[in-house]
């Protein structure tokens, strides 16, 4: 009984693609069990491609693309969303930006309308900037700086992990920085970055696939054709000694820790990089997980515990180098040392004693369930498949992960927990500044 | 050449929209179990999963042991140890959570189709054999003391604690955050008792959601609860009382480097024939990205990032709630253009076009949130705990349909009036204490 494992069931979700003459990819992936669609363009640079002296300029920019385009003026496109009964928004990654609208299916046209229409050019003026610098900065001091344990992990810790600009900036920005930024700056990022073969389109849900792609040539088909620029190459050595910060957090009530180890690249070694991110699940995922049993249960030496891999936790959407983080809030007057200890002791003995029976195939059953229930949404296969386009040229792996994920083996995950050792760690500690 | 060209900027016309496709509401099955308890099933079969959602009526329940019981009702029981029912869930891709709030206790979650009955049959097992056990107990009355902490440390927590007790006043959502004492007070028994006297099946509400014929989900459900028993006592809820305007309440938190603006109004419950022009009414002002309220603070001032107004529904009653985070130096400008938005809006009809716009978003929101086994499964919940069913959502697309400008305008003269506001600010006082006394009285709390 206990050995008996879930069958992982697949999705059969059809993956359409083509390239216009102007170098944008297109894929189409219909579903016509609701009426409503899925809009998502890609655009191939992050926060790791913004110049030295610019942080933060990737995240403006992408404000930017919001505000008024060719055909349209401030606050059209909003507007034009939402008119149609639409949801939008935008984010910016460490290595792309995306836009994205959600819409009943009647639609389809307004949408593509849209986003073809700030791939031609976005009204960059210096009220614009002006604004959306103000907006911005209000933006950090809510995610950032009014709040405890602002930007933990994912803007404290790459820095103690990295050593170059690219990879180790603040992607939200210094104040400073984001101030200086000019019009003339977002022109430049946009001529470089913003060119059509450097953007990936896709459409999802109640779509004819014919009917789509004769609109996505309308519309598309006479923006500028501009080439993607070389993409360079962020890779940094990995670490042989362990590296260690500390800050104090002025609103953290509690101790915090988060660890990171590189992993193989998400890309070029995808068979490598898989058991990772399962590793990262039979650790932490819910109450019957490794850790979750021993720091929060048995030595309530914490007082909650994530594992994920990407900073951002976006495990098939992040190019290399990249990294497994596991994080914790300790409980008043904790112990940072001894919670890395023993996560390095439980690392031995899983790569030492393996898995107990049952334990990998219930994880990669829940592991299922969370990647099947992120592509139900119409917008979560418009944007998962345009990012597997643009960074693997293969937007149906969106329907073999499941598979992939259950059939990572238990020598995998042993072998991935191997290399999790201290040397190769960078972590960083949050120091409760406002404990009572 | 003296021809002009206008090629290089010709405009592009926005296209029109196709015709929508109507609202289809899914067909749900419901059935009634012999102990009193309520399953609801609709299919949704894209994905080859099942949303589980169970609303348990848990209104005038003592704070600290009701969040102590959401904390701790999966730790275990006599069959099962908390990590056994985590690991028996996960095998098939199953998971349960359990969450409290004034109104109800709550426990979803989603798995496998194929773990249906497995999951139901656990989610049995907890609900008729929960045992609390001390260790487990002793070790999550600390960690929800430690959340408590970093909730307190948030100013979004601070700003609504605050707002709900000027709001609420004596009324048990006034506090809906239990003091670390109390939690740390809880016992074991405790919890066995509360479980006892509230958890039963008579009033409860099971939904299930996905990938399985409705018929066939609700034998499974009758299947593996038809033994639970028991009886207890249903608290009603006294409804919640008026709004009471008076002077702005300024909660100092020394330096914050944003203020947290509420304003709350009054509002109405979903079925109540106002709702639907006041749901516009709210969205024209501050409930979407393209209201006047986002459009002026953000959009032309700069002054915040994402500013917000939702009518929030409760059981007890409902309640218009807007808040910004906005930078300290601008918090009373802030505040004189959210009432200048309010008041224009009270006495101003809105543009036909702006109703139309507004109009569009609910209804196109409607069938967004329909397109998910997840948002079936909390819609369906959230209706049938208000004593509603999926069928209400096409009344209440009708209503959006047919409220005109004047219906819009009578209800934001109605409910969206500055005069009748209730304003919180949590921020800097010595930072913005003056300016906003220059606007209306102050009265200062420290947080």
């Amino acid at each position: 009984m206990s050995t008996r494992r879930a069958k992982i069931p697949a999705t059969k979700y059809p993956a359409e693609r083509f390239t216009l003459d102007n170098g944008l990819r297109v894929v189409l992936t219909p579903d016509r069990s609701a009426p409503v669609i899925g809009v998502a363009v890609v655009y191939d640079v992050g926060i790791r491609s913004e110049p030295e002296g610019r942080t933060g300029f990737a995240h403006l920019f992408e404000h930017l693309m919001f505000q008024g385009s060719e055909n349209l003026e401030k606050l059209a496109h909003f507007r034009h969303v939402q008119g149609a009964g639409g949801t939008f928004n935008g984010s910016t990654h460490l290595d792309y930006t995306d836009y994205f609208e959600t819409l009943p299916a009647n639609a389809l046209e307004r949408a593509l309308f849209l986003e073809a229409d700030r791939m031609r050019g976005p009204r960059l003026t210096e009220e614009n900037l002006r604004n959306q610098v103000d907006v911005v900065k209000e933006e950090i001091r809510v995610n950032v700086l009014n709040r405890p344990y602002g930007g933990f992990p994912w803007l404290t810790l790459p820095p103690v992990m990295f050593d170059t600009f690219p990879n180790a900036h603040d992607g939200y920005g210094s104040f400073d920085d984001l101030e200086s930024a000019t019009v003339a700056d977002a022109a430049d990022f946009f001529r470089r970055y913003y060119a059509s073969g450097n953007a990936v389109l896709a459409v999802s849900g109640d779509i004819d696939v014919a009917e789509a792609t004769t609109l996505i040539e309308r519309h598309f088909g006479d923006v500028p054709a501009r080439p993607a620029p070389q993409r360079p190459d962020f890779a940094e050595p990995d670490l042989t000694t362990e590296r260690r910060s500390t800050y104090t957090d002025a609103l953290a009530p509690l101790p915090a820790v988060a660890g990171a180890w590189r992993v193989p690249d998400p890309v070029d070694d995808f068979a490598g990089y898989l058991p990772y991110v399962v590793l990262a699940e039979v650790l932490t995922d819910g109450d019957a997980s490794r850790l979750v049993e021993r720091l929060v249960q048995r030595d309530r030496s914490v007082t909650s515990l994530g594992g994920y891999v990407g900073f951002m936790g976006d495990p098939f959407d992040v190019r290399d180098p990249t990294a497994l983080l596991l994080q914790a809030h300790l409980p008043p007057g904790g112990d940072v040392d001894k919670v890395l200890r023993t996560i390095d002791e439980e690392l031995d003995r899983l790569a030492t004693d393996g898995l107990t029976d049952g334990e990998l195939a219930r994880t990669q059953a829940r592991m299922a369930t969370h990647l099947l229930r992120d592509t139900d949404a119409v917008l979560g296969r418009a944007l998962r498949m345009a990012v597997l386009e643009q960074q693997r040229g293969e937007p149906g792996l969106l329907n073999e992960l499941p598979r992939l994920v259950g059939a990572v083996t238990e020598d995998q995950v042993r072998a991935a927990a191997a290399t999790l050792r201290p040397e190769r760690r960078a972590s960083v500690e949050v120091v409760a500044g406002g404990a009572r | 050449m003296s021809t002009s060209t206008t090629t290089a900027t010709a405009v592009r016309p926005l296209p029109a929209l196709r015709p929508n496709r109507r609202l289809k509401v899914p067909k749900q099955a419901e059935r009634t179990l012999r102990n009193g308890l309520t399953v609801i099933a609709v299919r949704r079969s894209a994905v080859p999963l099942v949303e589980l959602r169970l609303w348990m009526p848990f209104g005038r329940t003592h704070l600290a042991r009701g969040a102590m019981l959401a904390q701790t009702m999966l730790a275990g029981t006599q069959a099962h140890s908390a990590t056994e029912i985590a690991a028996e869930l996960q095998k098939v891709g199953g998971g349960l959570t359990a969450g409290l709030d004034p109104d109800r206790l709550m426990l979803s979650g989603a798995g496998l189709v194929t773990g249906l009955d497995r999951m139901l049959e656990l989610l049995a097992e907890v609900l008729t054999g929960a045992n609390y056990p001390a260790d487990w107990v002793e070790t999550e009355r600390d960690r929800l003391v430690d959340r408590i902490q970093v909730a307190q440390s948030q100013p979004s927590h601070l700003a609504r604690t605050a707002l709900l007790k000027r709001v609420y006043g004596r009324h048990p959502y006034a506090v809906q955050t239990p003091d670390p004492d109390q939690v740390r007070a809880v016992r074991p028994a405790a919890l066995r008792r509360l479980h006892a006297e509230r958890v039963h099946p008579a009033g409860e509400v099971l939904v299930l959601v996905g990938d399985v014929a409705p018929e066939r989900a609700l034998d499974a459900a009758e299947q593996a609860l038809a033994g639970w028993r028991g009886d207890g006592h249903v608290a009603e809820l006294p409804p919640a009382p008026p709004l009471e305007p008076g002077p702005l309440l300024l909660v100092d938190r020394p330096g914050s480097v944003q203020s947290s603006l509420r304003l709350a109004l009054p509002a109405v419950p979903r079925t109540h024939p106002d709702h639907a022009a006041l749901q516009l009414a709210n969205l024209i002002f501050g409930g979407y990205f393209s209201s006047r309220w986002v459009e002026n603070i953000r959009e032309d001032k700069g002054y915040t990032y994402g500013p917000h107004s939702l009518v929030e529904h409760s059981v007890a009653g409902s309640v218009l709630i807007a808040g910004a985070e906005v930078a300290t130096e601008v918090t009373a400008a802030a505040l004189v253009e959210t009432n200048y938005e309010l008041g224009r809006l009270a006495t101003v009809p809105p543009k036909a076009d702006e109703l139309e716009q507004a109009r569009q978003y609910a209804l196109g929101t409607l069938q967004l949130g329909m397109s998910t086994q997840a948002g079936l499964a909390s819609l369906t919940s959230a209706y049938a705990g208000n004593g509603l069913r999926l069928d209400f959502l096409a009344e209440h697309a009708a209503r959006l349909a047919a409220a005109t400008v004047d219906d819009v305008a009578e209800v934001a003269a109605r409910y969206l009036a500055p005069a009748r506001a209730v304003t919180v600010v949590l921020g800097d006082a010595e930072r913005v204490a003056d300016s906003l006394a220059a606007l209306t009285p102050v009265r200062t709390e420290s947080a």
